[in-house]
């Protein structure tokens, strides 16, 4: 019994791992595709059929090109820097339910690598400990323009995780749990909480492009300011974890951001398809539902970067002190108060 | 099992502890520090207590290392400007240190060690029966508290305020 334990969630964790790591190695040729697509022109299509085989070309540059360690910085820490940056990003997935509990051979075998009762805060986690990646690999760079990308990443993020807590909170007024499997199934159908959370749902959303150093929010890696931000030191695969990291990141809080507020695995007609397809495909279709709207969150990532221009520093931090966590606190505040209302009816 | 984990684990927190001092770099103590309180976190989930866990991962790892970290990376303290401890600021840190040995070896000797520490309930770590305990028996000291953190928040602004007659 133990032993199967291990061997299934040792299955689902590759199985998670292989398809993050497509996902986030396609999104590099996604990223490159829509900016021609909204700039007017081709992107990349000279590596395979329509430029399919773009990723795995940049993959091997990656491989190939020199590792440079400047002089006079401590080795150690500029080698953890990208690697931290690349852990923190990956171990987000675990507690995300990937689908409802696929029938195998008479048992239950569970789509989510654990259902621990603080899921949410677990997410929480180790978005704040995403940072630690790129301060450790800006100061160990042991360069002005590195260091001053780092500090920015460090009071960005965490600025930005204040307001993000703060809806969160607003959300589990309405859950009523920590866990994101419950909240998952709560949402049965299409009784989503985005109906009961927009503007929590709206702050959130800001708050994911904060932590994700994505456009409008990238000004730890401004290269009009900062030559290339934390990274300016790195090269080769190094430079290759921070981006990859980065594309990561953007996957794992589209799969939150499903879960939490556009009902992860659940759709529709759920029932319906689930009593044609099976206990095995049932909840297989789910899961492909839930990739769809990640993919869905993903282009809007991506569409932002292409549109929106880069923020001032001023202003990043007016928005986050100043906007978002008022309306956090008054999305509280209400939310408390229908809640209470509801209640007494 | 369950103890040889906590031995690992209460060996690793105090090697983690002993080389924040013992390091020469000042942010390579600060990561040994995050490192050690990843181990108290480990101990935390030992002990059943999902939600103190996680908030010592939020708050301590997540949040008041990082801005130790931030403020470290400022100040950019070298080799050169570390080396000004003279002899009586040593002796003074000895004495110091001395009677912090003493308090806490006669707080160790002044302990019932036959007295086992029993758990009221097991479950007593989960947020749900935590939130309740916190409401309902604890009230008073859980609110006193927010107070208290809420005018060190004040005071902090209050302190970065530059002009505090133009205000």
């Amino acid at each position: 019994m133990e032993l199967a334990f291990i061997i299934e969630k040792f299955i689902l964790i590759t199985v998670i791992f292989l398809i993050t790591l497509t996902i986030a190695a396609y999104s590099t040729l996604a990223e490159r595709k829509i900016a021609g697509f909204l700039q007017d022109r081709v992107g990349p299509n000279r590596a395979g059929p329509g430029g399919m085989f773009q990723p795995l070309a940049d993959g091997l540059k990656m491989f190939f090109k020199e590792e440079i360690i400047p002089a006079e910085s401590s080795t150690t820490l500029f080698i953890l820097g990208p690697s931290l940056a690349l852990l923190t990003a990956l171990i987000g997935s675990a507690v995300i339910p990937w689908g409802e509990s696929v029938q195998i051979a008479g048992t239950l075998v569970s789509l989510q690598v654990t259902d621990i009762n603080v899921g949410i805060l677990y997410i929480f986690g180790v978005v704040s400990l995403g940072v630690y990646g790129i301060m450790i690999g800006g100061w160990a760079s042991n360069n002005k323009f590195s260091l001053m990308g780092a500090i920015r990443a460090a009071s960005q993020s965490i600025s930005y995780e204040i307001p993000m807590g703060l809806s969160i909170i607003a959300l589990l007024m309405t859950t009523n749990t920590l866990s994101m499997k419950e909240i998952a199934e709560q949402q049965h159908g299409i009784n989503w909480n985005i109906f009961y959370q927009p503007l929590g749902f709206l702050i959130f959303l800001v708050c994911s492009f904060a932590e994700t150093n994505r456009t409008p929010f990238d000004l730890p890696e401004c290269e009009t300011e900062l030559v290339g931000g934390y990274h300016t030191e790195y090269s080769g695969f190094k430079m290759g974890a921070f981006m990859f990291s980065e594309y990561i990141n953007m996957f794992v809080s589209s799969a939150v951001m499903s879960t939490l507020y556009f009902g992860g695995y659940n759709y529709p007609g759920m029932d319906w398809v689930n009593s044609m397809a099976g206990p095995l495909f049932g909840p297989l279709v789910g899961m492909a539902v839930l990739i769809l709207k990640i993919f869905a969150f993903i282009f809007f990532f991506m569409w932002v970067r292409w549109t929106v221009p880069r923020f001032r520093y001023d202003q990043l931090m007016n928005l986050g002190w100043k906007v978002l966590i008022p309306l956090a606190i008054a999305n509280i505040v209400i939310t408390g108060i229908v809640i209470t209302i509801i209640d007494k009816l | 099992m369950s103890i040889s984990l906590f031995y690992l684990v209460a060996l690793l927190s105090i090697f983690f502890a002993l080389m924040v001092i013992f390091s020469k770099n000042p942010v390579h103590s600060v990561l040994y520090l995050i490192v050690t309180f990843f181990t108290f976190t480990i101990h935390y989930i030992l002990l059943n207590a999902q939600f103190l866990a996680i908030v010592n991962f939020i708050v301590y790892m997540g949040a008041i290392m990082v801005l130790f970290l931030f403020v470290l990376m400022l100040l950019n303290l070298n080799e050169s400007s570390t080396e000004y401890r003279s002899n009586i600021m040593k002796m003074v840190g000895l004495i110091a240190g001395m009677c912090l040995v003493i308090t806490l070896v006669g707080s160790v000797k002044a302990l019932n060690a036959s007295d086992p520490l029993v758990l009221q309930t097991q479950d007593l770590g989960l947020v749900k029966n935590l939130g309740k305990v916190l409401f309902s028996k604890f009230l008073l000291p859980f609110e006193i508290s927010s107070i208290l953190l809420l005018s060190a928040m004040v005071g902090a602004v209050l302190l970065a305020k530059k002009d505090i007659k133009q205000v």
